[in-house]
């Protein structure tokens, strides 16, 4: 798997899936800076998390609007594999790669702590190699992370399964106490209408190692590898 | 010809607004009470266009495309 990992002033989590898809998976990864545009096809696009144009304006609103996300958008419709974590979910909902809009938490403070997700679909080319109704523990760090969709578009998502992750407690039940940001029916990862493009406020770069704590991220990554390799 | 530009964006009604619930208790610890507080974003810039007409239409595209998240937000604009 060839993956371009875009870099725009204020990220922060570029090297850090760097680090996982070369000497954790295996796979190939280039640092792409956003003023170079994508000049070569990839399998795989990430948007890594971090701090955007220094959140100005609304978290992912001014690097969504940057001509490198012209290229990604182009990508994706081609079916290019495109992963948003954090501050990159952010820029690709303001892209409008995936309805909806990530804004701020209900209780409005930087949240930096592990959080318990349940796998809600193991279909699509992330969430492939986990099971259904997994519980896995991945670490999130925002504070612009609340999830919010129309009715009518999240009725939409729940029929076409395109509901990755929804956070709650480490028995797998969705609660109100275990949502920390007070998304939209817990929800903190979604897909694109052909599944070929995840966003996700929780890191699984952070949770990819056993030293670190979680190896639970790791799926995610070896799931596009093994996609991108069987097609 | 030259407009002056007041673009002021808020969240639609109903939408949970953390940062005016914050406002309103610290109002509260100076010792007033307030009710239906709110906050907007405003912007204000000068644009050359056509007319009036015509910088009402780029202004309305800018909020649509960039300044306002039609999920959440609705604008006001108005055009001096």
């Amino acid at each position: 798997m060839r993956t371009a990992v875009i870099q725009f002033g204020g990220s922060n989590c570029d090297r850090d899936v760097v680090h996982v898809i070369e000497e954790v998976c295996g796979a190939d990864a280039d640092l792409v800076w956003y003023k170079d545009g994508l000049n070569r096809s990839y399998d795989a696009i990430i948007l890594p998390g971090g701090f955007s144009y220094g959140d100005y304006l609304r978290a992912g609103a001014i690097a969504a609007r940057t001509p490198i996300m012209g290229d990604v958008i182009r990508a994706a419709g081609k079916g290019t594999l495109v992963l948003g974590i954090c501050n990159g979910a952010q820029i690709a909902a303001e892209s409008g790669l995936i309805p909806g809009v990530f804004t701020i938490n209900a209780y409005p403070k930087f949240l930096c702590r592990p959080a318990y997700l349940r796998v809600e679909n193991t279909t699509s080319p992330f969430t492939r190699l986990y099971s259904e109704g997994e519980v896995v523990m991945f670490p999130i760090a925002h504070k612009e992370g609340r999830y919010i969709i129309p009715a009518d578009e999240l009725a939409r998502l729940e029929k076409e399964k395109r509901i990755a992750f929804r956070f709650c407690d480490e028995s797998g039940n969705v609660t109100w106490t275990a949502n920390p940001n007070g998304a939209t029916g817990n929800i903190t990862g979604v897909l694109s209408e052909k599944e070929n493009v995840l966003v996700m406020m929780p890191h699984p770069e952070r949770a990819a190692e056993e030293i670190l704590g979680s190896a639970d991220g790791k799926k995610i990554f070896d799931s596009m590898i093994a996609y991108v390799e069987e097609s | 010809m030259k407009f002056d530009i007041i673009i002021t964006i808020s969240l639609k009604e109903g939408m949970l607004n953390p940062e005016a619930e914050a406002i309103r208790r610290a109002i509260a610890h100076l010792g007033h009470t307030t009710e239906h507080l709110t906050t907007a974003d405003q912007f204000r810039f000068v644009l050359d266009a056509g007319d009036k007409e015509n910088a009402e239409e780029i202004t309305r595209s800018i909020c649509e495309r960039l300044l306002a998240n039609p999920v959440i937000h609705k604008y006001e604009i108005e055009v001096i």
